[in-house]
């Protein structure tokens, strides 16, 4: 999802030194602990390719909150009323608040804040695809509301059972927020999708544009997506991609019917014996090229970030003096 | 290049049904004034507090995990804690 760049040859790499440690008397029993749900908490032994795994996961996660702020930020000058601006401002405040709560989490694992900001700043980590898509009008506002945070939800409800303690406590913390989100996002496709001719047009151009993205949060196949199984016997994962996209169609397509708006595949068709909706070919030659960096916005919104950590160092070198200053006296008297 | 790190703290919150203060998360400041107003940005948005603590992460002395049996065990080993232990004949009725 959020996280869905993980990238597994790193974990894969033998980081020969710190797993030296790992005897397979003390993988099983960390397994054992895993199986018992039991959470798994900061100072507990781990095997390192566990930690590594969390620390790419949990940051690819916050940075694409962060990242997340760009596309819907575009708005907030532009909303229609007051109540919009209210509320976006409010939702984009939000995920402020959620990508902050996991780089906390991760920074339990011993990475600093500083240096998981700076492998976002030099293009070193990922973040969702999702977010490298443009938002050309109003109605992108209720669509990314609806469906992006919408498979957000569906990604973050099982997360909150995460084995890692303090992923799973963020999570629940994410989750309580989101709610919100979703339906701000859908009272406004419902509006538009109410109004005239031509709202209603912006409002299936927005549904067009979105649904495939979407579709891809999930992450890749379940075939072509190895570490799957690895993060499912560790409990960071508690059902495959292809499950919550199946999850997230199922839960969308009446939604979207509601809005009496048309989902833009031609092969989409309800399975009765199975009973779940099924989707035509996702198109993942367009996925890796927008996580590779070729989608339309990858550029801009990187520079955006880049562009809000120089114009706010000032501040921070600021702040840290005014605390050095005043620091100094009282260890003096001491 | 990668910055100078900003002070950690660990911000616990009172919320309004009168329970202790609980620890919400973790928050980076250069000072105690300054943790306190982002602690309340990142963690009451919605009214979860009405108090709010935070102290600098390193004052904290945390109990090892590989203590844990020495630490706790003894706890499960002393049944006669607890009240189900004892038997009340059922005349007496709830006690
Ligand atoms: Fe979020
Ligand atoms: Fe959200």
């Amino acid at each position: 999802m959020y996280s869905q760049a993980l990238d597994q040859r790193d974990v894969q790499r033998a980081d020969s030194q710190r797993e030296a440690g790992e005897s397979p008397d003390r993988l099983a029993r960390f397994q054992a602990r895993v199986e018992a749900e039991e959470k798994i908490e900061p100072n507990d032994w781990m095997p390192e390719a566990y930690r590594r795994t969390l620390v790419r996961q949990i940051s690819q996660h916050a940075h694409s909150e962060i990242v997340g702020m760009g596309p819907e930020g575009n708005w907030i000058t532009r909303a229609p009323s007051l109540r919009r601006k209210a509320a976006l401002l409010a939702k984009v405040q939000d995920e402020c608040g959620h990508g902050v709560y996991l780089y906390a989490a991760a920074e339990t694992l011993g990475v600093s804040r500083e240096e998981l900001v700076d492998q976002l700043l030099t293009g070193r980590a990922k973040y969702s695809s999702i977010f490298n898509y443009p938002t050309l009008s109003w109605a992108d506002i209720g669509a990314i509301g609806w469906l992006v945070d919408g498979a957000a939800i569906m990604n973050q409800i099982p997360l909150c059972r995460c084995s890692y303690g303090p992923y799973a406590r963020a999570m629940i913390r994410v989750c309580k927020e989101e709610s919100f989100h979703q339906r701000q996002g859908y009272e406004i496709m419902v509006t538009l999708c109410r109004g005239t001719a031509a709202q209603r047009a912006m409002a299936q151009d927005a549904l067009d544009r979105w649904w495939w993205p979407v579709l891809m949060m999930f992450g890749p196949p379940d075939a072509e997506s190895q570490h799957s199984d690895q993060s499912m016997r560790w409990k960071i994962k508690r059902f495959t991609n292809d499950g919550l996209r199946q999850k997230f169609v199922d839960a969308t397509v009446p939604q979207a019917r509601y809005l009496g708006l048309a989902i833009p595949d031609p092969d989409l068709r309800f399975d009765e014996a199975a009973g779940h909706w099924l989707t035509g070919p996702i198109d993942w030659a367009e996925f890796r090229r927008v996580l590779a960096g070729g989608g339309v916005c990858n550029r801009q919104r990187l520079e955006a970030r880049r562009r809000a950590q120089q114009d706010g160092a000032w501040v921070r070198d600021a702040a840290r003096a005014y605390a050095a200053k005043h620091a100094a006296p009282a260890r003096e008297a001491a | 290049m990668t910055e100078a790190p900003m002070r950690l703290w660990e911000v616990f919150i009172r919320s309004r049904n009168g329970l202790a203060h609980q620890h919400a998360g973790s928050i980076h400041a250069a000072d105690a004034e300054m943790a306190l107003q982002a602690a309340r940005d990142t963690y009451t948005r919605r009214g979860e507090g009405l108090s709010i603590w935070v102290v600098p992460s390193a004052a904290i002395t945390a109990s090892d995990p590989g203590d844990k049996d020495a630490l706790f065990e003894s706890g499960a080993s002393k049944p006669y804690r607890h009240p189900t232990f004892y038997t009340v004949p059922d005349e007496v009725g709830h006690m």
